[in-house]
């Protein structure tokens, strides 16, 4: 990701152009990956990126296309590049204008969950930013309505950590089957 | 309020809606709060029908996985198996053969239609339009007759592979569909003739259930729902994949993205549907359907039963850590299925498994834009919106 071309340079992105000019500080790594321009970005500005992008008239980028997460504790290269941030929230933009996606990452450390929301920005974050919520626990400050959206609302854990087992949990306790038998 | 009623005063009512009732389609639920007839509040709830296939792509592995993206929009089964080939083949940097590529894009826009045509009868059902229900799915039982031909199902196509199909088309399917598509607009006129000049029909759908572009693009509602409030975005003209800009079409858009609108989009996207069939049946190459890769595609049948490079060359595919492996790192790869932007974003980690998969389903943001168009409006137009919006619970829950 930190590896860049010289042949790149000079045909950079419009969108990092305007990011290192106005955030330059806030842009933890930047890469372009399969026609699709990536950018890691602070916590602490992430909203203020966020919605940089999105009112810049020449970027644009109107259309918020995803909200999700990343577990990234069992991928020991990811962990050793942010940080040691287990978590890493990813936004995927989409400008009509330029017609062109860019996807915003934001790594969030396991001692402090909670991250900005951007539902004052894009109306359809609520329900994004909901489900990852559920299923990571990430906390998004500010949000209108934070409640599972997907599990029950008296679920415990949150089912796409990598710690959460594909199976078993909660079912043991309850079946004990073994026991019954003897 | 609306159409002359007087709003009833001071007590509300709270009705909830579904998760079974008929005219939701699946397990959809919405809490309304009441003032007479007219709806003052809507709170939609999911995850009725949550499977947790996101969990599940992390520990299946890449071929594996095509079976559970059947079962997401399950109108379209055809659709999401290529979206899902499509993210993991540019993961792994490869394109598949001309004659793969306009395979896919033949039977993505006939599950386009399949998918609109239940679409169209379903919603008219609501509405108490009957007959349009039988002669929607009149024109349906044809395609999935295809679709049961070329996959060997109806529903569970699980068509596609990475890098290439399942098989070939059989002898005779490209007559079968251009048999389809040379009567398919006679049959939709006939729709035409029931609907769209129908008083009864104009009276539930227009003006019903509106929705600004601007407001659009904020809840992020893509496909016909976009298209109907007047943006012309359709990725497969704007970011055209596997040769979709080898054909011509049109993009139809509405001005008042209503309900009607959304009904006018989808009729004449299914035209279009038509003539991109068409053009693909008249340039549709000849030539291997797979990518002659043994390390991604698996040996034909009778390679792998007669030879023994051919057995183990599909041991290999099969066995874990030998298959498909992208590289490390991560994709986001959106295709325009017949409710919208359906995207898959795919972190891999180097393995045969991926390590997280991410599915952005288009029915997910268009559900929760309901409220918005629900609210201020009657009791009885819920109905009439719900349908319009064509939710699917498995790809809303996933």
């Amino acid at each position: 990701m930190s590896e860049e071309k010289e042949v790149e340079e000079q045909s950079k992105p419009l969108v990092l152009e305007k990011l290192e000019a106005n955030h330059a500080d806030a842009l933890l790594a930047q890469d372009e990956s399969r026609g699709t321009v990536v950018v890691v970005v602070r916590k602490e500005q992430a909203y203020a990126v966020l919605e940089y992008l999105k009112t810049d008239p020449e970027l644009a980028y109107t259309f918020l296309v995803d909200v999700t997460a990343v577990d990234n504790s069992q991928m020991e290269s990811e962990l050793m590049q942010f940080d040691y941030a287990r978590f890493m929230v990813v936004y995927q933009l989409y400008s009509y204008h330029g017609q062109c996606r860019l996807r915003v990452k934001v790594p969030v450390h396991e001692n402090d969950l909670s991250i900005p929301s951007v539902t004052p920005l894009w109306r359809g974050a609520n329900w994004l930013e909901r489900e990852t919520y559920d299923m990571f626990g990430i906390n998004f400050e500010g949000h209108p309505d934070l409640r599972r959206i997907l599990m029950p609302d008296d679920f415990e854990g949150h089912p796409l950590r990598k710690d959460y087992p594909l199976r078993g949990r909660g079912e043991r306790e309850r079946f004990n089957f073994e026991k019954q038998n003897v | 309020m609306q159409g002359g009623l007087e709003r009833a005063t001071g007590e509300k009512m709270v009705l909830n809606f579904g998760p079974q009732h008929p005219a939701t389609h699946g397990t959809l639920r919405i809490v309304l709060e009441l003032d007479g007839e007219s709806v003052l509040k809507a709170t939609p709830h999911a995850g009725y029908l949550h499977t947790g296939f996101e969990k599940l792509g992390e520990h299946l592995d890449y071929n594996q996985y095509i079976v559970v993206t059947d079962r997401m929009n399950y109108l379209s089964p055809l659709s999401n198996n290529f979206g899902y080939v499509l993210a993991v083949e540019q993961l792994l940097g490869i394109e598949v053969t001309k004659r793969c590529q306009y395979i896919r894009i033949l039977m993505a826009e006939l599950s386009r239609l399949a998918d609109h045509l239940l679409w169209l009868g379903t919603a008219a059902l609501d509405l108490g339009a009957f007959s349009v229900f039988l002669y929607s799915f009149r024109e349906r039982e044809k395609l999935y007759s295809i679709f049961e031909k070329t996959t060997g199902a109806r529903l569970t196509t699980s068509y596609t592979r990475v890098g290439g199909v399942l098989r070939d088309l059989y002898d005779g399917c490209e007559a079968d569909i251009q048999q389809f598509v040379s009567n398919f607009p006679k049959a939709l006129k006939e729709t035409h003739t029931l609907l769209t000049k129908n008083r009864i029909w104009m009276d539930r759908t227009k003006g019903v259930g509106p929705i600004a572009a601007d407001a659009a693009v904020s809840y992020g509602l893509t496909g016909p729902c976009l298209r109907a409030t007047g943006i012309a975005h359709d990725i497969r003209k704007a970011e055209p994949y596997s040769s979709y800009d080898e054909v011509t079409f049109d993009v139809p858009v509405g001005t008042n993205g209503d309900a009607y609108d959304r009904y006018l989009v989808r009729m004449e996207e299914m035209i279009q549907s038509c003539g991109i069939v068409t053009q693909v049946l008249d340039n549709i190459p000849d030539g291997p359907v797979n990518l002659e890769d043994n390390k991604i595609t698996m040996p034909d049948k009778s390679d792998a039963y007669g030879h023994i490079e051919g057995l183990i060359h599909h041991f290999k595919v099969v066995m874990d850590g030998h298959g498909v492996q992208p590289p490390k790192g991560d994709h986001y790869c959106a295709t325009e299925s017949p409710n919208g932007e359906l995207g898959f974003y795919i972190v891999s980690d180097g393995s045969g498994t991926a390590y997280r998969i991410r599915i952005r389903p288009p029915s997910f943001l268009h559900f929760q834009a309901l409220p918005h168009m629900l609210e201020g409006g009657m009791v009885s137009d819920t109905v009439a919106v719900l349908g319009s919006l064509n939710v699917i619970a498995g790809e809303l829950d996933r």
